[in-house]
Order: structure tokens, then sequence, then C-alpha cells
């Protein structure tokens, strides 16, 4: 492998992740600004933050938001995890290919549209718009993402293990729970995390199907950018931010541990 | 006392017309969509015996053991187990189990856990599940390992761990689906007479499925040889081997030289053959052949003896020339072709250190065998 960095390399590197990364990183900077001017940097300060946290309009939307996306990540992964379950099982029923690409549809469809047709089904059965609605349209955004997760893992599961499950006397109930559930939880986990992250920073179809009283934060951001930029917005995106890096990195330790885990184990094994 | 092949069965259900049957296959056919998997085979297992279904892939062998494991019903026709119908029983409920070709052990449960599985679904109290675990822990040499993680054995270990859970519930009847096919030869060698002592402890009925003849052949008391669906023959090893059914079978296992020919003379004892080349040759009586009949005469390469001089005793003798010749240690194998252009292939043990008439390439030679050496098949 040629280790030597030759000054073309040097340039596409930092201008890729210049291209990428600066608007991300003036953002976190002017969050940290004096100044109540977004483009003019008036000294190193942590104000916007404190007044952040006395902003109720913003906390109430962060409260929101959390609830939103706990409540429908849960309900699209269970859900999500079922329609993954049939697809793989039971491959010969009637209809079949029109139910896997109904199931997949979302993952494609423009925003604008999932967003303007639940509207419209919304006011069609007189439901009031407010948390619960868009608790459901987010169910239904994800719902399809959890699916392909889950998916991908069952194709790879070795059905004879749950064979021997009822080989050994498990009732189909009690394989489900005992084999099944825990060797593809991993999935099902990561499954709920990125339906929980969609959910999070949706702004379209949550503007078509929420209420007043149920303004999730990115909503409450972008009207409030719409007023103009406040070194406060900056502050709460550099908070999302965090919690977003701080979720991944830990993800990706979590795996790396467990990987390097596995190769000890499996050299151990080897040695007998 | 004569018997086929050189080990003496005392252990032998199978011609007693008393002893009742414990696996019974009544006429079961078995299709998936418009392919026949199994097709109309009845075969009956005895109470502690060793059995195993031979064949190559797509036989219907696995099919067979997955009916009997329930995780396939017949479409047509019945299996019986010590009297009972297993139709409609789930696999959940059947006192046999199963010891699957991947191992299939839980991957998330330590060794312990794993063997433990089938004993907990039964409602077995905890201190005696612990004492069994033990006891199937020790019997595969695996003490030491119970709180490993199946990824952090090796493919020996886990395929004795798949074996602990298997016989854990201590079943009536084992089921092994190709239980060495993934180890290595040598292993493979060793874990074939751990399998026979463990059933000999144990007492219990094994049911195995092998591609590998020599595999069947170490191991089992009868040998089921399956061809697309069907049984062909259920014999002992021996019976397979040194009185083959059919050509298939014959072919399916060790190797063999066959003589198409017909019947050409019946006396009291003996049967003469005239080969479709000319050869000539001479048989003890083989039943059911009439004069006239057409039939292969079939014989084993280790039956036949390769010579530089024609044997002076010989009732069967051929002439022809050394074509090609393999030492391979233990013994030595010679590719004889005759004159009439047949190729015979004959194999020497290597009894002694030193030949005294080596044979080689484009040397004439004869070949010489005995009127009781070979047989003669009808089909």
């Amino acid at each position: 492998m040629n280790t030597t960095w030759s000054r073309f390399n040097v340039t596409s590197i930092v201008l890729g992740f210049a291209f990428l990364y600066l608007p991300i990183v003036l953002l976190i900077v002017f969050s940290f600004n004096e100044s109540k001017l977004v483009t003019v940097w008036g000294g190193f300060s942590t104000k916007w933050y404190v007044s952040l946290f006395h902003n109720q309009g913003l906390m109430d939307a962060t409260w929101v938001t959390a609830r939103v996306g706990v409540i429908s990540a849960t309900v699209a992964t269970v859900l999500g995890t079922l329609a993954a379950l049939t697809l793989t099982r039971y491959t010969r029923f009637r209809g079949r290919i029109l139910f896997s690409g109904m199931v997949f549809a979302p993952l494609v469809m423009p925003e604008v549209i999932t967003g303007l047709s639940l509207l419209l089904l919304f006011v069609a059965i007189g439901l009031d718009r407010g948390f619960f609605t868009v608790t459901l349209a987010h169910i239904t955004l994800t719902m399809c993402f959890v699916a392909v997760v889950v998916q991908s893992r069952l194709v790879s599961f070795d059905r004879s293990l749950e064979e021997a499950a009822m080989d050994l006397g498990a009732t189909p109930a009690k394989t489900f729970f005992q084999i099944t559930l825990p060797v593809i939880l991993p999935a099902i986990v990561s499954g709920w995390m990125l339906a929980f992250t969609l959910s999070l920073d949706d702004l379209v179809i949550a503007s078509f199907t929420s209420g007043p009283g149920a303004t999730t934060l990115p909503m409450k951001i972008y009207s409030q950018v719409r007023l103009g930029v406040t070194p406060e917005i900056n502050a709460a995106c550099t908070l999302l931010i965090a919690v977003v890096a701080v979720g991944v990195i830990i993800a990706s330790i979590a795996n790396k541990r467990r990987e390097v885990q596995r190769q000890l184990d499996e050299q151990a094994a080897q040695r007998g | 006392m004569k018997s086929l092949g050189s080990i003496r069965r005392d252990f032998a259900p199978w011609n007693d017309p008393n002893a009742k049957p414990y696996i019974q296959f009544d006429n079961v056919t078995k299709k998936f969509g418009d392919f026949t998997a199994v097709n109309n085979l009845s075969l009956t297992i005895f109470e502690r015996e060793f059995f195993a279904l031979l064949g190559a892939s797509g036989c219907g062998k696995s099919t067979l053991l997955r009916m009997l494991a329930g995780f396939e019903e017949p479409s047509a026709g019945r299996i019986l187990l010590d009297g009972q119908d297993l139709r409609g029983i789930p696999p959940y409920r059947r006192p046999v189990n199963m010891m699957f070709q991947s191992y299939a052990l839980f991957p998330h449960m330590t060794v312990e856990n794993n063997i433990a599985f089938g004993l907990k679904q039964e409602g077995m109290a905890k201190p005696e599940i612990e004492k069994r675990v033990a006891e199937m822990l020790k019997l595969v040499k695996l003490e030491q390992f119970a709180k490993r993680k199946p990824h952090q054995l090796s493919g020996g270990q886990r395929q004795r761990v798949a074996l602990a859970r298997s016989v854990a519930k201590r079943p009536k009847v084992l089921l092994l689906d190709e239980p060495l096919g993934a180890l290595d030869k040598k292993l493979r060698e060793e874990t074939q007479f751990e399998l026979m002592d463990l059933q000999q402890e144990l007492g219990l009925t094994f049911v195995v499925v092998t591609h590998d003849q020599e595999e069947a052949m170490t191991m089992a008391d009868r040998i089921a040889i399956m061809d697309k669906g069907e049984v062909m023959q259920v014999a002992t090893p021996a019976e397979v081997y040194e009185a083959p059914a059919s050509r298939f079978v014959a072919h399916f296992v060790g190797n063999v030289n066959m003589f198409e020919g017909k019947v050409a003379e019946r006396s009291a004892n003996t049967t003469r053959i005239t080969g479709a080349t000319g050869a000539q040759i001479v048989v003890d009586n083989a039943s059911d052949t009439s004069k006239g009949a057409d039939i292969i005469f079939a014989i084993r390469p280790e039956k036949i003896k390769v010579s530089s001089k024609k044997p002076a005793d010989a009732v069967n003798a051929l002439e022809g020339e050394v074509y090609d010749v393999a030492y391979l240690g233990d013994m030595t194998v010679y590719h004889i072709k005759l004159d009439d252009g047949q190729i015979v292939r004959a194999s020497a043990l290597n009894a002694a250190r030193v030949t005294e008439d080596p044979l080689t390439w484009n040397d004439r030679a004869w070949v010489s065998f005995r009127p009781d050496a070979g047989v003669v098949l009808t089909r």
C-alpha cells in the first residue's frame, strides 16, 4: 500500500471534509458567540445555552419530539418486525409481491406526498390534528425502514435453530420468544434507533400532520429561523448534533468491542 | 460356520420373524409440488438399532428423517413409532430428538444452557436439570467448557455439544442428519467410534442420514440405500457389499467390476455365463436365473487375483495386459485390459514388504477368481 500523501490527495480530502463539515463547524462556533448578530464574532460565551433552557417554546417542542420519537419508533419496530417476519417466512402466499411492494413503497415516496395524503386522510375522517396524528404519521414513515433492517437479518437467520428448539419440545410461541427474538434482537434495536432518528429530524410530514400544541423541534426551529436566525437556535442545533454524535459513537464502540471479543474468542477456540 | 463379510452379528432382530418393529414407514410418499421426494416407501427399524439412510443428495433421505422428526408431514402413507401413528403430532410433542447437520446451537446461550434447553421445556426440576447437564457434559468430555458460548468452541466441540443436547432428553429415537459432515477426516473417524460407543451405552435407537458410505458401513447395524425417493436395498453392511441386490447398489457402495452376459448353462451346483465379449465365467449357483437370461456378473476388485502366469487350479481365469498400476501403500490397484477390451480393476493387499512376482505396465497378466467371489445380478 502507498503510505505517502501526495499533494493531490491532501487537497481532495481537505476540500471534501470542508464541504461536508464546514457548515456544521460554523454553526457550532457561532452558538458560542457573545454577539446577537449571527455573522459577527463578538467573543466566547455560553449565554445562549442558558437562555435556550429558559425558552419554554423550544423546551416544549423538544419534549414533544422525544415522546413522538419513542412512541412511534416502538410501534413501528413491532409492526416492521412482523412485516419482515411475514415476508421472509411465508414466501408463497398470494399477493406477496404486492404486499412487499406496498411495505417498502414509503422508502421512495416523496415525503411531501406522504404528508399531504395523511393530512387529507385525517381531515376526511375528522381526526383532530395534534400529537396523536404526528405519531401515527411517523409510524407510517418509519415502519418500512425497520422492516428492511430486520428482514436483512432474517434472510441470514438459520431456520434450523427454530427447528432444533421445537424438536427439543418448545412450542412455536416459546421458540419465537426464546430463540428467534434474542438472535435477531440487534437488528431490531438498530431498526428502532433508525426509526427514532428519522422521527427526530422529520420536518415535512410533521408540518402536514401536526396541529396546535404538538409542535416538534424541527418545526419550531424552522419557524424561528424564518423570523431570523438567532444564536439560540445555533445552540439548540449544537445540542442536537451532540446527542446524535454521542449515540453514534457509543454504538460503534460497542460494535467494535464485540467484534474484537469475537475474534479473540475464535482464536481461543482454534487453539482448543 | 460361513458368514457374509468378516463380522458375526449377534444383534439381528430383522432376522427374527417375531421381533416387533419400532419405527415403521408404511407406503410413505412425500411430494413437494410436482417433485416426489419420497415415493411409496416402506421400511422397518428395530429398537436399539443403529440404522443408516445412505444415498446421494436429493435421494429423499433427509426428507425421510424430517418426516420422522415432524418437520414434514407425509403426503400419503403413515409412520408408526412404537405402535403409535405419528400423523398430526407436532415436532415438540414427539419422543424423538434430532442432531442437525449445521448443529443449530443457540448462539446466545452457553453450552450448559444449550444442553438444558430441552429439559427446561419438559418442566424438569432445577437440581435435576443441573445433574443431567453435568452428566451430559461428562459424557461428551466438555466439562470445562460449560460456560462458553458456541462461537468460542472448535468444530469438533460444537459437534459434541449438539450431540449432548440431542440426547439430554433421553429420546426414544435419536435422528442424526449428516452428524460428521462438517468435521475433518481424522476427527470424523474418531467420532464414528465414539458415536457407536455412545449408542451402546445409552441403548438408544439411532437413525443416521449420510452420503458417506464408509461412515454408514462403519457405524450402522443396517443400511438402507436410497435413490430417487425409493429404497434400493436394506441390509447389513456386509450384505450390501457382498450381496448387492442391484447394479445400482453394487456401483454405489465400493468399487465393482461388471460383466454383461447371458446364462449359458445351469447344472446342479454351478452356472456358466458367457460374457457379451466371449469370456466364459463359472459361478456358484445363482438363484432365479434361467438359461438364456440376460444377467450381469459383478465382482469386487479385492476378490480378483492378478498373476503373470495362469494359476493351475483356477476355475475362472482371463488373460490380458497391465494397463495401469497404482501403489497405495496398504494395497496395490491394477487395471488389467482383457484381450476382449474390457478393463478389470483388481486390488491386492500388500501383506508382505517384498513381492515375488511384481508386474508393471504392459506386462501380460492373468486375472483369476473363485466361483463364489462374485454375484449375479438380474437388474
